[in-house]
């Protein structure tokens, strides 16, 4: 009896030792997967560009976006909504105050809860290009900033009127597509996303996606170029189109997403075949590093805060390397670089040789090239990289 | 070297222009003419489209409910109407302060030139009534007008009456983006006149009006209604406005496109659609609605009271009702509905219409012809003037091969064949003498109505027009009486001249009639023939006119119909500035005049 006990005791403490390390061997796995998508926040811009009340539907668009991606989590204080026109407060809207996106009015967008940060004349190409790179004068105020890092994923919608290679902002300017995709390059020198989805809702959308060339990019176009994107439904009572048909269809999609749902980006590139669309939904995937498969849509749509218990404690696989120190020995003299001292206007007025500072902090700046900006310093870049595993510490 | 810097190739264009004048003219006739009867043919018409993309598709809803109301109300109207023999003004306050509405009137005054036997009216004294309804949200920058005439006897009551009944209807809407102004103007266009003269501050044809207390904004755009019975069977529609001119095309489209979507059968010009364009029958049809539409043109009157909006830029037209014996009936309820949805769509624009044609020309409701295709036709009727004029000009300044004439050395001392030799006098004297005789016939009928009315027994009106007729048969005698006292002056060379003159004149007559009022070119290129006389044309075009609109008429009723469109072309062009009757005595006659000089000149 005795005997038959321990045998007992013993299976059972093997089995405990096995699962105990099965389970430490699952804890690593699940760490290993928690960091998988490498993101720790989340940002949103959602643009509409047009104007005019017959152009109720991409108000429409933009707002169930913004309805949607709220719902999922991410707050107003990481959200950049820019309405070119006040669709709900127009005078020739017989329900003021609300706008609609389906027919027989069944769902307001606008709610009483709406910020909009960019309005009426201020959405224009100037402030949407400097809202994605961050070159936005000292005074303006937070919640017209996107303040990303290198670990936001952005999401990114644009909605209104566009052609082969261009959209068109408030019925008097465009920005083409060679323009956003540099502006997308400032991003990821600037270090300013981790991962971005693009989503364009205009006739020949997919145009607006050829010309990108920065890594971790998604893009999803609700028709190709050469063919029109169409409106949905009108309703007779207020008299236009509520909505665009892909973003119906895309708001229908996320509608069953909860912030929880492991639904991937594969699933949302089937969303509006041609049959609902009559145009035919386009995407690009082929600058992204991960595979569409393993992206969760709540990865951008949605703001989790991911949460696992664990009983273990879990041992991060490398540890915290300290810096290497050639930063304080270069042979090569680090000199501060001040802004004023590129110009040296003091010398050209009064003569007086420049001296050598004594200050002796280590700044590193860190200078781009750009495009359309007309500035020609080209400065060393002084960026060190870390290592990956550096990023992680800062998580828990 | 180039075509025209070439001597050689000069003189060859020169010689073939010259030898194959008159049959290049004759083609370019027929070319100009068939081109202008093509234009009905539908192959070569357009489908009418919306253009404005504001006003997109229908897409409204229709709620107007109160059809039975409004003719009640109409009914009413026309009592209080009958009570005070004229505008029932303080009813017509009354009732629109009760809809709500911002109500004020104007009075105007106008003593016309001479009175009108048409319309037997000659000091004409009236009060407008306009009520305001101002855009719950929208500031005051914009307007849209519907208008109905208060017209005598029993006539446009229910145009009334559905107003004020849409009146109650749109103050309870909360979707205006512009005032809208319920215009009821008394006796029609003298009315309506001097409305549009007090909004705009301008006051171009003399008349005397109080200032309007009221205003909306800037006025977008206007309809006209009237309506004299309780049920519709068509309704019609006027575009031609005062001097030809016509309201932007997308008006029409969008009168259309409401007709199509509620079920209205809607005609222009009163004549019905037809789909049977390929039969000769069919064809017809749509040539006779478009010279009715040319004729209306041309007459440069305003045929409903929107045509003196136009003149200020306001996109107007006018919705006759008409009740035909048809079995099927279209009630009030409906005709407001359409309104309705109409005003909805205009609510929509955010800028003046403009997408659309201003110059074109309709064979049917459904089908237009746009300037660009309607001008070639002039176009090769202007080539006929400039070939001759060319032909005239090589003739006159290559004397050598034309004036040496062995016959007459000294029987000819005054026939120096030299291209400038006939005087300058000898060219003038014609023209001033005929535009002398056009100010005549411009001045003289309406300042001496009364030394006539003082010698002969007829009545102001009949003293205008039968002086009007006279001068203009004075002046057929005249080339006769130039001819004698400038004798001596007729040479070979002076004639040509004048006929170049005369000739280039005419081309650059009727090119600026082109631009202004296409249609009056038609009736004008009688004169390239040489023998047509704007009497006779005028007279042709009266009896054809009559037959078009299928109310043919007897020779002594389309004289009397003749006379009476003289009187009412000298008092629209008093009242209202219409530019025929100027254009025809001071241009057009004079014009003529010197044709019939250089026919008399030998």
């Amino acid at each position: 009896m005795a005997r038959h006990c321990t045998v007992k005791i013993f299976v059972l403490l093997s089995l405990f030792n096995l699962s105990f390390l099965v389970s430490t061997n699952n804890i690593e796995d699940k760490a290993g997967q928690f960091f998988n998508s490498g993101h720790t926040n989340n940002w949103a811009v959602l643009v509409c560009t047009s104007r005019f009340w017959f152009n109720y539907r991409h108000v429409a668009n933009t707002l169930s976006v913004y309805r949607s991606v709220k719902r999922l989590g991410i707050p107003d204080s990481r959200i950049v909504l820019m309405l070119a026109d006040d669709m709900a407060c127009n005078h020739r809207n017989p329900k003021p105050a609300t706008v609609f996106s389906h027919k027989n009015m069944e769902l307001n967008v606008y709610g009483d809860d709406v910020e909009v940060d960019y309005r009426g004349y201020e959405v224009t190409v100037e402030n949407f290009l400097r809202v994605l790179t961050g070159r936005l004068p000292a005074s303006t105020p937070r919640s017209k900033r996107l303040l990303s890092d290198d670990r936001s994923n952005i999401l990114i919608y644009l909605t209104g009127h566009g052609g082969n290679g261009f959209l068109k902002f408030q019925d008097s300017e465009e920005i083409s597509n060679v323009e956003l995709a540099d502006a997308f390059e400032q991003m990821w020198q600037k270090r300013r996303y981790n991962e971005l989805l693009f989503i364009i809702d205009t006739c020949q959308g997919a145009s607006m996606y050829e010309r990108f060339y920065s890594p971790n990019l998604m893009a999803l176009a609700s028709s190709q170029v050469g063919e029109d994107s169409l409106s949905h439904q009108p309703d007779l009572a207020i008299g236009v189109h509520l909505m665009d048909r892909y973003t119906f269809y895309l708001l229908e999609f996320l509608e069953d997403i909860h912030p929880s749902s492991t639904t991937n980006m594969n699933q949302l590139f089937k969303v509006c075949p041609k049959s609902q669309c009559v145009s035919t939904p386009g995407h690009r995937t082929d600058l992204f590093l991960r595979d569409p498969g393993r992206v969760l849509i709540t990865d951008f749509f949605g703001s989790v805060r991911k949460v696992e218990i664990t009983m273990e404690t879990i041992n991060l696989s490398s540890p915290m390397e300290p810096l290497p120190e050639r930063i304080l020995s270069e042979d090569r003299q680090r000199e501060t670089q001040y802004y004023v001292d590129q110009l040296p206007v003091s010398v050209i007025i009064h003569q007086v040789n420049t001296h050598t500072h004594t200050h002796t902090h280590t700044h590193t700046h860190t200078h781009t090239h750009t495009h359309t900006h007309t500035h020609t310093h080209t400065h060393t870049c002084t960026h060190t990289p870390l290592p990956p595993m550096f990023w992680n510490m800062f998580i828990l | 070297m180039g075509l025209l810097s070439d001597p050689n190739r000069r003189r060859a264009l020169i010689g073939m222009l010259t030898r194959l004048n008159a049959p290049i003219c004759m083609i370019c006739y027929m070319a100009g003419v068939a081109w202008f009867m093509g234009l009905a043919f539908e192959p070569f018409t357009l489908r009418t489209y919306m253009s404005e993309n504001a006003m997109g598709s229908t897409m409204v809803e229709e709620r107007f409910p109160a059809g039975e109301r409004a003719l009640a109300t109409g009914r009413e109207f026309a009592a209080h109407k009958k009570k005070t023999g004229g505008m029932p003004v303080d009813w017509l306050v009354r009732t629109m302060q009760a809809r709500g509405l911002e109500v004020y009137t104007q009075r105007f005054s106008r003593k016309l030139p001479f009175p009108d036997e048409d319309k037997e009216r000659y000091m004409v004294k009236g009060t407008n009534v306009y009520g305001i309804l101002r855009a719950p949200r929208a500031p005051r920058t914009e307007a849209l007008v519907l208008s109905a005439p208060c017209s005598p006897g029993n006539e446009n009551n229910q145009a009334v009456g559905i107003l004020l009944g849409l009146a109650q209807y749109f103050r309870s809407q909360i979707y205006w983006a512009k005032d809208i102004i319920f215009l009821v103007n008394e006796h029609d266009l003298i009315g309506m006149q001097a409305w549009l003269e007090g909004y705009h501050h301008t006051n171009t044809t003399g008349m005397d009006w109080s200032p309007l207390q009221g205003r909306g904004g800037s006025i977008q755009a206007a309809l006209s209604l009237e309506l004299s019975s309780d049920v519709v069977t068509s309704l019609d529609l006027v575009l031609e406005g005062l001097n030809g001119q016509l309201p932007n095309l997308d008006l029409a489209n969008l009168f259309y496109a409401f007709c199509q979507k509620i079920g209205v059968l809607c005609t222009t010009q009163g004549k019905l659609p037809r789909n049977d364009w390929d039969t000769t029958s069919g064809y017809s049809h749509a040539v006779q609605t478009m010279m009715l539409m040319v004729l209306k043109q041309a007459s440069s009157r305003p045929w409903g009271d929107h045509g003196l909006f136009l003149r200020y830029h306001i996109e107007a037209a006018s919705i006759k009702g008409v009740n035909s014996f048809r079995p099927y009936k279209t009630d009030a309820t409906t005709v407001g509905r359409l309104l309705e949805g109409m005003y909805r769509k205009l609510n929509n624009l955010l800028e003046r219409l403009h997408q659309s044609y201003f110059f074109y020309l309709m064979p049917s409701l459904t089908r237009f012809v746009s300037i660009g295709y309607y001008m070639p036709a002039f176009g090769l009727l202007a080539l006929i003037l400039l070939l001759r004029a060319l032909d005239l000009w090589v003739q006159l300044s290559s004397p050598p091969t034309r004036t040496t004439e062995d016959a007459c050395p000294p029987l000819c001392p005054l026939s120096a064949p030299q291209p400038a030799s006939p005087g300058v006098l000898s060219i003038l004297t014609p023209l001033v003498i005929s535009h002398l005789t056009g100010v005549a016939l411009y001045t003289l009928p309406v300042l001496s109505q009364e030394l006539a009315v003082e010698h002969f027994p007829v009545s102001e009106t009949e003293a205008v027009v039968l002086t009007a007729i006279a001068i203009y048969t004075a002046g057929l005698a005249l080339p006769h009486n130039t001819h004698r006292l400038l004798a001596g002056e007729g040479t070979e060379q002076g004639w040509k001249v004048l006929k170049l003159v005369a000739v280039l004149y005419l081309a650059v007559l009727l090119g600026c009639t082109a631009l202004i009022n296409f249609s009056l070119v038609f009736p004008e290129r009688g004169l390239l023939v040489g023998v047509n006389d704007p009497g006779l044309t005028l007279l042709f075009a009266v009896f054809f006119f009559q037959e078009l609109q299928e109310t043919p008429v007897t020779l002594q009723e389309g004289w009397m119909l003749y006379l009476s469109v003289i009187s009412q072309g000298i008092l629209d062009h008093a009242l209202y500035g219409s530019l025929l009757y100027p254009l025809a005595a001071l241009l057009v006659y004079p014009c003529w005049l010197l044709f019939w000089n250089i026919l008399f000149w030998k």
